[in-house]
């Protein structure tokens, strides 16, 4: 194993993107060494873990290169030198950008997203490309043309998905922090079942320009790291209004780690039953219940509050994200970019044949679940009565927020699952994600960080979820559970 | 309500997805699945509620009404499958 070259404590793959920071300022290694470093953990076990779509390269040390140069300028930003891992659904420069697609399988992007231009601008280094399920569709990862991703504390289960390959690369070690978006829990759930952090943002905080887009409605790009801390570190960097972005929020910029730090003392925690209602693994309510405990350790006070629709939440998200990929996916044509099927007869026939061999198996589902519910004579009982359902949901945390600060739960109601297990079943692969799925629909805030085990050793997630714009807030809770425990800094075995 | 066969395949053609029978009837299982889902959602009485189409209640941005972009054309269509002196090159359409 090697070590920093200077005086870290910690082997700098196992350093939080904070103490990198420090060692940085301190110039106990260049970011070129740190990111030769990563590029070299991630040589050695990508075969293996298949994080990544596009590992880094010589881009990347150049961009470690003008980091340094940058620091020795004297205009180094807190995440200058910093080595990130960006799922590849964001479109980077000069990157190629696939979104875990056939259909975008030779695609260079021609422009930055606003999040890599943020990201590039405080000098932080793109540690490759990660691997995601296809557009984005899917809680395993397994629906990614690139292969399934395999979950580094056990490669025999799923590291989540969608953003499976930036949860996995943070947990091996092969990344300090990444970036993700999530829909309907593709941060949060992959974050749980890898143990390492994530954060979806209040919708409209981070600008989705240059995000390929999803469910436009619901899509949320947000930090993914080992520590709370870090994940306020990457969303200062990462939020910001952006004019591209007709859903961008204009908002007074705000420090997203002012919070750490603070005591947690008198803090109202709203357990809703329908989180710990039948349906979660006994070991998953066991940790999170124990979690629940130690912040009552901390002097937090618990509410027992209810959200009666939530069980509604996958059914209303299984037709508005479908019917929304299906607007968004028409864009996909064979004529402009991406791929194009090598043979056809007509125009309709070039349509067709490019899109059926680009979109693979569920994204092709999604496209016809969606243009069904948006077709002529069933758009009001499907996509209108979804939505207005949506409102019922968003009506329930309304009220729970009057009675608490925050709510906690299980982030998923399982630990990972075994590569192939439900790729048969589409449905129970849906109903992963029925506690995450609640805050995309009201557009809330919604964090997940690493609260225990289950009996085989995985991972168990405890979700955090406040109210609108109430980042800042959740992440001082969870440094100060982070302070009083060490789950978050525990590594997979032999990853070390 | 299911689906059926036929609705498969009217709805790929809409979709402009290419499907042949054998692959039409494996989707229409599962999405018959997924179907049997959606209906918990239909039961629930939605009488005088908003449907809510975002999370935010946002009001549409103005900007003012002038060029903001350049031309990068090339650029974009470096990444085309077939151009030809700054078109995109698809069947011909009209006879």
């Amino acid at each position: 194993m090697s070590r920093a070259e200077g005086h870290a404590s910690l082997p700098m793959h196992n350093a939080t993107i904070k103490s990198l920071a420090t060692g940085l300022a301190a110039r106990q290694y260049s970011s070129v060494e740190l990111t030769r470093h990563f590029i070299n953990r991630i040589n050695g076990l990508n075969k293996k873990l298949n994080c990544f779509i596009s590992p880094p390269d010589e881009k990347s040390l150049k961009q470690a290169a003008a980091a340094d140069a940058m620091r020795s300028a004297g205009k180094a930003q807190p995440l200058t030198g910093i080595p990130i891992a960006q799922k590849d659904i964001f479109c980077a420069k000069g990157w190629l950008t696939t979104c875990g697609s056939r259909m975008l399988s030779n695609f260079t992007s021609p422009y930055d997203a606003h999040v890599v231009e943020r990201l590039n601008a405080a000098g932080a280094v793109i540690l490759g490309k990660t691997n995601m399920d296809e557009f984005a569709m899917g809680s395993s990862n397994e629906t990614s043309w690139y292969g399934p991703v395999r979950n580094p504390w056990d490669v025999d289960k799923v590291p989540g998905g969608s953003s499976g390959g930036s949860a996995a690369a943070v947990a091996a070690r092969l990344a300090p922090g990444a970036i993700g978006t999530d829909t309907g829990g593709s941060i949060r759930q992959p974050a749980a079942l890898t143990g390492i952090c994530g954060l979806k943002p209040t919708y409209g905080v981070v600008s989705r320009y240059g995000m390929i887009a999803f469910a436009s409605s619901l899509d949320q790009g947000g930090p993914l790291a080992r520590s709370a801390e870090d994940l306020a570190l990457l969303l200062n960097a990462m939020a910001g209004f952006d004019p591209r972005d007709s859903t961008s929020l204009d908002r007074k910029p705000e420090d997203y780690a002012r919070e750490i730090g603070k005591p947690v003392k008198g803090l109202k925690i709203g357990l809703p039953e329908e989180f710990f209602a039948k349906g979660a693994a006994p070991d998953v309510v066991k940790a999170v219940e124990a979690a629940v405990a130690e912040f009552r350790k901390l002097g937090c006070e618990t509410v027992e509050v209810s959200l009666p629709n939530m069980k509604l939440s996958v059914p209303v998200y299984y037709v508005l994200a479908p019917a929304e990929a299906s607007s968004n996916l028409a864009r996909y044509d064979g004529v402009r970019y991406g791929y194009r099927a090598p043979e056809y007869a007509d125009l309709l026939d070039l349509y067709k044949k490019t899109r059926a061999q680009g979109f693979g198996p569920e994204v092709k589902r999604r496209i016809l679940i969606g243009t069904y519910v948006l077709s002529h004579g069933y758009y009001d009982a499907y996509y209108i009565q979804a939505q207005r359902v949506r409102r019922l949901i968003a009506r329930d945390f309304a009220e729970v927020f009057k009675h608490c600060d925050v709510i906690m739960g299980p982030t998923s109601p399982s630990t990972a699952f075994r590569v192939g297990e439900k790729m048969g079943d589409p449905v129970q692969m849906y109903l992963n994600d029925i506690y995450t799925i609640p805050a995309n629909l009201a557009g809330l805030p919604g964090l997940s960080i690493p609260c225990g085990f289950d009996g085989k050793g995985l991972p168990v997630g405890l979700q955090i979820v406040g109210n609108y714009f109430a980042e800042a807030r959740m992440l001082g809770i969870a440094h100060q559970y982070q302070q009083a425990t060490d789950w978050h800094m525990r590594a997979p075995k032999g990853i070390d | 309500m299911a689906l059926t066969l036929e609705d498969v395949k009217r709805v790929a053609h809409l979709a402009r997805l290419a499907i042949d029978d054998a692959e039409a009837r494996a989707v229409l299982s599962q999405l018959n699945d997924v179907f049997e889902l959606v209906a918990q959602m239909q039961a629930v009485d939605t009488r005088g509620v908003e449907p809510m189409s975002h999370a935010l209640d946002l009001v549409q941005r103005l900007r003012e009404d002038k060029v903001t972009e350049s031309d990068q054309h090339a650029e974009f269509q470096k990444v085309a499958p077939q151009v030809e002196v700054g078109l995109y090159l698809v069947p011909k359409v009209i006879e």
